[in-house]
C-alpha cells in the first residue's frame, strides 16, 4: 500500500513550512514511520539546512528527474532515526522550471512506493513551484500565522489547492497567545473561521525555534523542548487520531509554562 | 593636445529622475512588504515624493499593509494592459499625500507581467516621482525577475537565520554585476544573540558582505500595526520607527550614525517604559 | 504618552480590526476570483427584475465597492418600461417611454448592516387604464 503525499504549502513565505514539515517529519518517524521528505524549493533549497544534512548532499530532485540517478541513491536517510527518516533535496543552482508538474509528481509517487509519509515542502507564492510542488500531492496542510498577510495568503491558496479536490488541512504558526489575549493578535478562532480549513495543529511561537533550525536538530530530538508536545499531537492528529487542542487562550498549563520559562 | 571639455548641459533639459529600488531577499517573511510600506513613510515625511509598486501579483499585500486595501480599483497589470491610466491606478495614502501606491492585481499571474513592459512603466515613474520603490516577492522565479527589471538599486532584507542568509546570498548572486546591493538585517534579537542563539549583525554580514545599511529589532507591535494597517514609522516614538526613519536619512544621503539595537528591557517596567517615551 | 491613552480608550483593539478587515478584503478577493460566478449572478438578478421591468440588458452595470467598513454591490438598470402586471409577464400594451429612465437598487452584500435605499422610482408609476383606452401619445 502506497504511503500518503502530503504537501505543505502557505502562498506567504516565513511562515514556518519547512520547519514544520522537517518537525512534523521527524516526529513521525519517532513514531515508527518510513517518511521521506521532499524539498521543492528549487534555487532556494532550506530544508537539508534545517535538518543539518546540508553536507551530505551527493545528488538531488532534479538529476533524479533528468534520470542522472535513481531516487535511492539521492535520498539522503537521517541516521539519528535509524532507516525510517530521508530527504530528497533540491537542486540549488538550477530554476524551478528545471522540473515539470508530471516529473515532479512522478517522483513523489515513486517516493510514496517506499514509505508510509511523503511530506512535500513547497516554495512560498503559487509560481511554477508551487504548481510542481502540489502535482503530486493527494493532500495538503497549509501553515499561516495569526497575521493579516499570512492570512490572506492561505486563503488564496486554499482556493488554489481546493480545484485538486484534496483533504486540506489548516496549522497555525507562531501563535503568542499573550498578544491574543490583549486583542493584540488574531485567536485561532478568528483565524479558522476566516479560512473555514480543518485545524489539524496550533503551535506557540517559540523563540528556541531558531536555535533548532540554526543547529539542524529537529525539535523531536529534544525531550526539554516544549514544542516537541506539540508536533507529536500534529502527527497523531494526522494518523488519524482525535487529539483535544491545547486551551492556549486560557491562563491554563501552557500559559503558567511560558511564563516560568520566560523568568528563567 | 587641449582636454576635451564635456559639454554643458543646460540646466532647464535635465530631466528630473528619480530613484528606483527594488527591495528583495528571496526568503519569504523577512519583511519586505513592512520594509517597503515603512521607507515608504519615511523618504515621504521627508518631503519627498514616493511611489510604493507591489510586484507581488497574486498575493499582493503591500496594499493591506498600508491599509489602503478598500481604495485600489485598478493595479499594475491594469496599467501594463493599456486598459487604464497611471494616474488613475495610483492610490494616495491616507496619512501621506505624497506617497503613491501602485498595488498588484490579486487574480493575476506573475507570468503575465510583461518584462519590457514592466521596465518602460518604471522609467516612467521616475520622471514623476523621486522615489519608486519596489516590493518584490519572495522567491526567484519570474515574479523576483520583473520586480527587479526597472530598479538600478536593490536593497536586501535578511533575518539572522540560516535559511534568510542563504537565500540572501542567492539573490545577491542572481542581481548580478547592475546591483551594489544594501542589507538591512531585521527582527534582530540582541537578547538571543547573547546567549549564542541567533547569529548576530557580524555573523550575517562575514557571508553576505554587504554595506550594512540598517538593522531593526524584532518588535511584536509590528503585527498590531500590520492589524490595523497603520505602518510605524507613523509613530513619532519608538526604536522600529526611529531605524526606519534613520535608513531613509542614509538613502537620502545623509551620514547616519552605523544602525545598531539596544536590548530592550523586558516585563512590566520595560513595557510601561516604552509607553512614555522609550526604553533604552 | 498619547499612545499609553490610544491604547487605553481605543475602541476596538487591534485584533477585531483586523479581522473585519480581512473578512472584508477576502470578500473582494473572492469576488474578483469568480467572473464566471459574477458573471450568472448578474443573469439571474436581472432575470427577476425583468418581470417587474422591461429593463436595457445591455446596458445593465453591476459593480461591486468597499464603503467604509462594508461591501456593497452597486446596480445600474435602465428601465424602458414597467409592466403592468408586475411580477408576472411582460405585459402587452406597456407604456413606452422615449428615453429609458434608470433606477440605482444598492444591494448590500455584507456582514455589517447598511441602511438599505428605497428604490427611486423617477417615472410616475403607470396607471391601469379601462381595457379599451388608448396610451396617450407621449409628448
Amino acid at each position: 500500500m502506497s504511503g500518503r503525499r502530503i504537501v505543505v504549502t502557505s502562498g506567504k513565505g516565513g511562515v514556518g513550512k519547512t520547519t514544520t514539515t522537517a518537525n512534523l517529519g521527524a516526529t513521525l518517524a519517532k513514531r515508527g514511520h518510513r517518511v521521506i521528505l521532499i524539498d521543492a524549493d528549487i534555487g532556494l533549497r532550506n530544508l537539508d539546512l534545517v535538518l543539518g544534512l546540508e553536507k551530505r548532499i551527493v545528488f538531488d530532485v532534479v538529476e533524479v528527474a533528468e534520470g542522472r540517478c535513481q531516487l535511492r541513491q539521492a535520498l539522503i536517510k537521517d541516521k539519528r532515526f535509524g532507516e525510517l527518516l530521508s530527504i530528497l533535496p533540491a537542486a540549488q543552482t538550477r530554476d524551478k522550471d528545471a522540473i515539470t508538474e508530471e516529473q515532479f509528481a512522478g517522483i513523489v509517487k515513486q517516493a510514496a512506493e517506499i514509505s508510509d509519509y511523503v511530506f512535500i515542502d513547497c516554495p512560498a507564492g503559487i509560481e511554477a513551484g508551487f504548481r510542481n510542488a502540489v502535482a503530486g500531492a493527494d493532500e495538503a496542510i497549509v501553515v499561516t500565522t495569526p497575521e493579516v498577510s499570512a492570512i490572506r495568503d492561505a486563503d488564496r491558496v486554499i482556493g488554489k489547492v481546493a480545484e485538486k479536490n484534496i483533504p486540506i488541512r489548516l496549522i497555525v504558526n507562531r501563535l503568542r497567545p499573550e498578544m491574543v489575549r490583549t486583542g493584540d493578535m488574531l485567536s485561532v478562532e478568528d483565524v479558522c473561521e476566516i479560512l473555514s480549513a480543518e485545524l489539524i495543529g496550533v503551535i506557540p511561537d517559540d523563540e528556541e525555534v531558531i536555535d533548532t533550525t540554526n543547529r539542524g536538530e529537529p525539535i523531536v530530538l529534544d525531550e526539554a523542548n516544549k514544542l516537541r508536545v506539540v508536533y507529536d499531537k500534529i502527527a497523531r492528529r494526522l494518523e488519524g487520531e482525535l487529539v483535544p487542542f491545547t486551551n492556549f487562550d486560557n491562563q491554563g498549563f501552557f500559559g503558567r509554562l511560558l511564563g516560568v520559562l520566560k523568568a528563567g | 593636445m587641449h582636454e576635451v571639455q564635456p559639454e554643458p548641459v543646460p540646466v532647464a533639459q535635465k530631466a528630473k529622475r528619480g530613484r528606483a529600488i527594488v527591495i528583495t531577499s528571496g526568503k519569504g517573511g523577512v519583511g519586505k512588504t513592512t520594509t517597503t510600506a515603512n521607507l515608504g513613510h519615511a523618504l515621504a515625511a521627508r518631503g519627498c515624493s514616493v511611489a510604493l509598486i507591489d510586484a507581488d501579483v497574486g498575493l499582493r499585500n503591500l496594499d493591506i499593509v498600508l491599509g489602503l486595501e478598500s481604495r485600489v480599483k485598478h493595479n499594475l497589470l491594469d496599467v501594463l494592459d493599456g486598459t487604464v491610466e497611471l494616474d488613475d491606478a495610483i492610490v494616495r495614502d491616507k496619512h501621506n499625500a505624497s506617497l503613491v501606491l501602485l498595488a498588484a492585481s490579486q487574480t493575476r499571474e506573475k507570468d503575465e507581467v510583461d518584462t519590457e513592459k514592466m521596465k518602460a512603466l518604471v522609467e516612467r515613474m521616475r520622471e514623476q516621482y523621486d522615489y519608486v520603490i519596489i516590493d518584490c516577492p519572495a522567491g526567484i522565479e519570474g515574479g523576483f525577475k520583473n520586480a527587479v527589471v526597472g530598479a538600478d538599486e536593490a536593497i536586501v532584507v535578511c533575518t539572522p537565520e540560516v535559511s534568510a542568509v542563504r537565500d540572501v546570498d542567492r539573490v545577491v548572486g542572481l542581481l548580478g554585476n547592475k546591483f551594489r546591493p544594501q542589507l538591512i538585517v531585521n527582527r534582530l534579537r540582541p537578547a538571543l544573540v547573547k546567549k549564542g542563539k541567533m547569529l548576530s549583525v557580524e555573523d550575517v554580514n562575514a557571508i553576505l558582505r554587504l554595506p550594512l545599511l540598517g538593522v531593526i529589532g524584532d518588535e511584536p507591535e509590528i503585527i498590531v500595526t500590520t492589524n490595523r494597517g497603520e505602518p510605524i514609522a507613523l509613530r513619532k516614538d519608538g526604536a522600529t520607527a526611529a531605524a526606519y526613519h534613520a535608513i531613509a536619512a542614509k538613502i537620502a544621503g545623509e551620514d547616519v550614525a552605523a544602525p545598531t539595537v539596544e536590548i530592550k528591557a523586558s516585563g512590566f517596567f520595560g513595557r510601561l517604559g516604552a509607553m512614555f517615551g522609550g526604553a533604552k | 504618552m498619547i499612545e499609553f491613552f490610544r491604547k487605553l480608550f481605543a475602541p476596538t483593539n487591534s485584533s477585531q480590526t483586523a479581522k473585519e478587515r480581512l473578512r472584508l478584503v477576502l470578500m473582494t478577493d473572492h469576488l474578483s476570483l469568480a467572473p464566471e460566478m459574477i458573471e450568472q449572478m448578474k443573469r439571474d438578478f436581472i432575470d427577476v427584475i425583468a418581470k417587474y421591468v422591461e429593463v436595457d440588458r445591455d446596458k445593465i452595470e453591476i459593480n461591486f465597492e468597499q464603503q467604509d467598513k462594508a461591501l456593497a454591490m452597486l446596480a445600474n438598470v435602465p428601465i424602458l418600461a414597467v409592466n403592468r402586471n408586475g411580477g408576472g409577464n411582460n405585459g402587452d400594451g406597456g407604456k413606452k417611454t422615449e428615453e429609458p429612465k434608470t433606477v440605482e437598487a444598492v444591494a448590500a452584500a455584507t456582514t455589517a448592516p447598511l441602511p438599505r435605499r428605497k428604490r427611486r422610482k423617477k417615472s410616475p408609476p403607470a396607471t391601469v387604464a379601462p381595457s379599451n383606452a388608448s396610451p396617450a401619445p407621449a409628448g
